[in-house]
């Protein structure tokens, strides 16, 4: 029940942060993604259950403040999630090596439902271009944020899920 | 009758040496002489003094360490509280006069009203050239307000809620704006792209385009009120076999560093959607 409590107060500062400071903090055009770090982080962490509801609420954060359809972020985020459980069950002994993994797919997936939504509503982004300054650098920062993240994330999950002690 | 004896001389004869000295020293034959003693004593008491004194620091220092260091530790605290109060101030100046360039920018340009914004945040996405500002629909932004800093053109507000508005920037990707080059009064669009840069396009082969040449809003299709400042030609391109020039403009506003902007509330846009070819019921 906690988990789904301090959900909305950490996405919004997630949120904020990533208003703020991560959409400035620029490699060449590409920006880290705060969120979508924070829902791999969470979702990879053993004994979370209810990270489909952060990966909801997250997209429907972004997709509120965000000049993207609505839709992008929610369907973006939430396909992370499921990415990101799916594969904590089968490489659940390298939890690194997954957040790793994720971000990489995370990433792509989200630049890529917003390249398409985007050049379908008529806005002329080349794709080389868009791959080459935005995509590229965008997933350099976000494994490197990655690795930072995910340890705050575990601690959460440990203070939230209090590890069962053996009689 | 008494009778001198040699004791009675001795002291005969020193009080009379004695009684000669005086008097030769009332008369000053012994000036030189005293002052030089009298030098030589001042300076041996100014030595001996200093010395005293430096043994007596030598000695009491030991027990001043703690109080120096309790000192020591409260002036750097006080100082360290004075550099952040510096910063502070400086922070202050530096936004006040952003501020009085943004109120100068309003009292020059009367024509138009004004409301004055925050740049709160950018958008996530960084497909997107967004910015969010803290005014909204509570105090009168709409949709399609320009806005701008006293540099020049930012761009448009593109959604509002109560407290806050986003605004599309001209470097936006999808940003198109009409707008005309001042020297030569030619027609030409402005479009952004990923990467921020701003090229004119549309500009007719006839056209006298040189670098240098100030760009502003035409008023054309309505978006924008004319004659605003966009930016400086910074290079031209004419190839013989196309139909049109282009140009990269440098843009007078630095985006990277928005903070406060000018959103001009009195500017309704026009819609000629209606009136475009192949929209016509």
């Amino acid at each position: 029940m906690w988990e789904i409590v301090i959900s909305l107060p950490l996405l919004g500062l997630a949120l904020m942060l990533q208003l703020a400071v991560f959409s400035r903090l620029n490699l060449l055009y590409g920006s880290a993604d705060l969120l979508l770090l924070v829902l791999i982080a969470w979702s990879l962490q053993e004994r979370v259950r209810w990270a489909w509801v952060w990966g909801l609420l997250a997209g429907l954060l972004v997709g509120y403040v965000s000049g993207l359809s609505w839709y992008v972020p929610l369907l973006g985020y939430l396909g992370v999630v499921g990415l990101a459980q799916a594969l904590r069950r089968r490489v659940w002994q390298a939890p690194l090596l997954v957040m790793l993994l994720v971000t990489l797919a995370g990433t792509l997936l989200m630049h890529a439902l917003s390249f398409v939504t985007l050049r379908l509503s008529g806005d002329p982004l080349p794709l080389g271009d868009s791959f080459n300054l935005i995509t590229l650098p965008s997933m350099f920062l976000n494994l490197f944020i990655g690795l930072l993240i995910y340890p705050l994330l575990r601690d959460l999950s440990v203070w939230i899920y209090p590890p069962e002690v053996e009689a | 009758m008494k009778k001198f004896t040699p004791r009675s001389l001795q002291t005969f004869i020193i009080i009379l040496i004695a009684v000669g000295l005086v008097l030769m020293a009332l008369g000053g034959y012994f000036n030189a002489a005293a002052t030089r003693l009298s030098g030589a004593f001042v300076d041996a008491q100014a030595w001996l003094s200093l010395r005293y004194l430096a043994l007596v620091d030598f000695l009491t220092v030991p027990r001043e360490v703690v109080s120096l260091r309790r000192e020591n530790a409260e002036l750097r605290a006080e100082v360290a509280r004075l550099q952040g109060r510096v910063i502070q101030l400086e922070q202050q100046v530096s936004e006040a006069q952003v501020l009085a360039a943004l109120v100068d920018f309003a009292r020059t340009n009367p024509e138009n009203e004004y409301l004055g914004a925050n740049v709160i945040g950018r958008d996530p996405s960084p497909f997107l050239h967004y910015v969010i500002i803290d005014a909204g629909s509570n105090l009168g932004i709409r949709p399609g307000m320009p806005v701008v800093t006293e540099q020049g053109l930012v761009g448009r507000v593109e959604a509002v809620t109560s407290e806050a508005a986003r605004v599309r920037l001209i470097t936006d990707p999808a940003s198109q704006v009409n707008v005309r080059l001042q020297r030569s009064n030619t027609e030409a669009i402005l479009l952004g792209s990923i990467t921020g840069e701003l090229s004119l396009e549309m500009i007719p082969q006839d056209a006298n385009v040189e670098i240098g040449d100030l760009v502003l809003t035409s008023g054309l299709g309505g978006g924008f009120p004319p004659n605003l400042l966009v930016g400086q030609v910074l290079n031209v391109r004419k190839l013989d076999y196309e139909l049109f020039q282009q140009a990269v403009i440098q843009p007078t506003v630095d985006f990277s560093r928005l903070q406060y902007v000018l959103v001009i509330t009195d500017f309704r846009p026009v819609n000629i959607t209606p009136l475009l070819p192949g929209s016509t019921p």
